[in-house]
């Protein structure tokens, strides 16, 4: 009734592959992360802040990023662009990608932090003499980043499992690595579940991370 | 010397503050009464310049706190101000609390503006709470807090927006405490409150605020035991 028999060895000996393309995976996630912090509080702030062109860029961003499938977005800055001859490699498509899905994302994390933090935070630390840029980036922006830090964390094990779309577009982390594995040995069963493991392992060491971080950043 | 002219101030179309007039002098205690939303909180925002106004003029030592030329982060040094809600930084400690401006605005070193700092708290009988973040604070306590954290600025005047209003009662004693500590220290004050007793007692002047008007100003035992003004008599009526 059942007649397949597991074949590790294949799988054991391409294993140091599998942890090269682990780190390009993980290299990506954090690159498109560090890039969709920065953009999503800038996108955030236009949300809150800004009227006429830039607002309605900015709320297009979150929209499409939110309310369409991550792999699409990958497609279009893939083959989407590559239709208007503009041609990104494929680190590039994933990164670009991420990093757009990542920032819509985090601006509602961020927008819903800065509503969170009351006015008279703002007006106490303007009444001290406080520039606004002083204001914003010493007392209202920390106390932002205390709100988002956990949903910052989740993004950021998104990030590392979305980036497994990569293999869609020809990009060699750590999916495309083993499903190239898999295909030329049809070990794919044995191929995907240690790939799992290891998918599993990079999000609980960024968990553990985080939580140490945490510790460290947040005292009161 | 703070100097208000003809002072209107509009919410949208609610005509919150209706030409206001009132010289406060250096060394000079004044308490502001009146009900709620009778524009005494707007009137302290007016004068550092957190709330824009619509006609008349607010002027500190000379300088119009509401002129575009007007470096008003500069003349907010001179504007110490607290507030109903102690806004207290919740990520800093305590001394960081008081220590950060000194060392953002006026360009204080690390070890300067904790120094400042410390010597602050102790002035408002913080000394032990040093390290503490404002979360293990009480609500008297942060609110010496931001006491201390205004004075560390050093400024000429002090503008309190109903300091002890958001406290327990047990804990109002505290904030009135160090209030009068620094009134007989001859720091000017301007104190929005609803605390007759203080009023009465540790003010030179007290003003009567009605529905944007200033109604009635003169000493305590005027005010208190002379009102002119319908009002004024009505509200203390009220209040006692």
């Amino acid at each position: 009734m059942f007649d397949y028999n597991f074949h590790w060895r294949p799988v054991m000996k391409s294993l140091p592959d599998l942890l090269e393309a682990a780190l390009l995976t993980l290299q990506v996630a954090v690159l498109a992360m560090a890039l969709g912090i920065v953009i999503g509080l800038a996108l955030a702030l236009i949300r809150l802040h800004m009227r006429g062109p830039l607002l309605w860029l900015a709320s297009s961003w979150v929209e499409l990023a939110r309310n369409t499938p991550a792999l699409f977005q990958l497609f279009f800055f893939g083959f989407g662009l590559g239709a208007f001859g503009l041609h990104l490699s494929p680190y590039m498509i994933v990164l670009v990608g991420l990093t757009f899905n990542c920032a819509g994302y985090l601006a509602e994390n961020f927008r819903g932090g800065f509503q969170a933090v009351p006015d008279t935070q703002l007006r106490a630390s303007r009444s001290l003499g406080m520039t606004a840029w002083q204001a914003y980036t010493r007392i209202v922006i920390p106390q932002v980043l205390r709100i988002v830090y956990h949903p910052i964390t989740n993004q950021m094990v998104w990030a590392v499992l979305m980036s497994s779309l990569g293999m869609l577009v020809g990009f060699r982390e750590l999916s495309g690595e083993t499903q190239f594995f898999a295909s030329r040995t049809f070990r794919i069963f044995e191929y995907f579940a240690v790939t799992a493991v290891i998918y599993y392992v990079i999000v609980k060491l960024i968990l553990l991370g985080s939580r140490l971080l945490a510790t460290r950043l947040f005292r009161y | 010397m703070i100097q208000i002219r003809d002072l209107h101030k509009y919410f949208g179309k609610l005509h919150v503050l209706k030409g206001i007039d009132l010289d406060v002098d250096k060394g000079e205690v004044l308490s502001v009464i009146g009900a709620s939303g009778s524009g005494k909180s707007t009137l302290l925002y007016c004068i550092n310049g957190l709330e824009p106004i619509q006609q008349g003029a607010v002027e500190v030592d000379g300088t119009d706190v509401h002129a575009k030329s007007t470096d008003i982060n500069k003349l907010r040094q001179k504007l110490g101000m607290v507030f109903q809600q102690w806004n207290s930084f919740p990520h800093l400690t305590a001394l960081e609390n008081v220590a950060l401006a000194p060392k953002l605005v006026k360009g204080k070193t690390k070890a300067e503006a904790r120094e400042i700092a410390a010597k602050q708290l102790a002035h408002v009988g913080l000394g032990e709470k040093v390290d503490v973040y404002p979360s293990a604070l009480s609500g008297g306590q942060q609110q010496r807090l931001a006491i201390a954290r205004a004075l560390a600025m050093e400024p000429e005047y002090m503008l309190f927006d109903e300091a002890t209003s958001a406290l327990d009662p047990e804990l109002v004693g505290e904030v009135l405490e160090t209030m009068r500590m620094l009134a007989e220290e001859g720091m000017t004050m301007i104190c929005v409150t609803h605390e007759m007793g203080f009023a009465r007692d540790v003010s030179d002047r007290v003003a009567y605020f009605h529905q944007g008007v200033m109604e009635e100003i003169g000493p305590p035992a005027q005010i208190f035991g002379d009102a002119q003004s319908e009002h004024t008599q009505k509200f203390l009526a009220n209040v006692r």
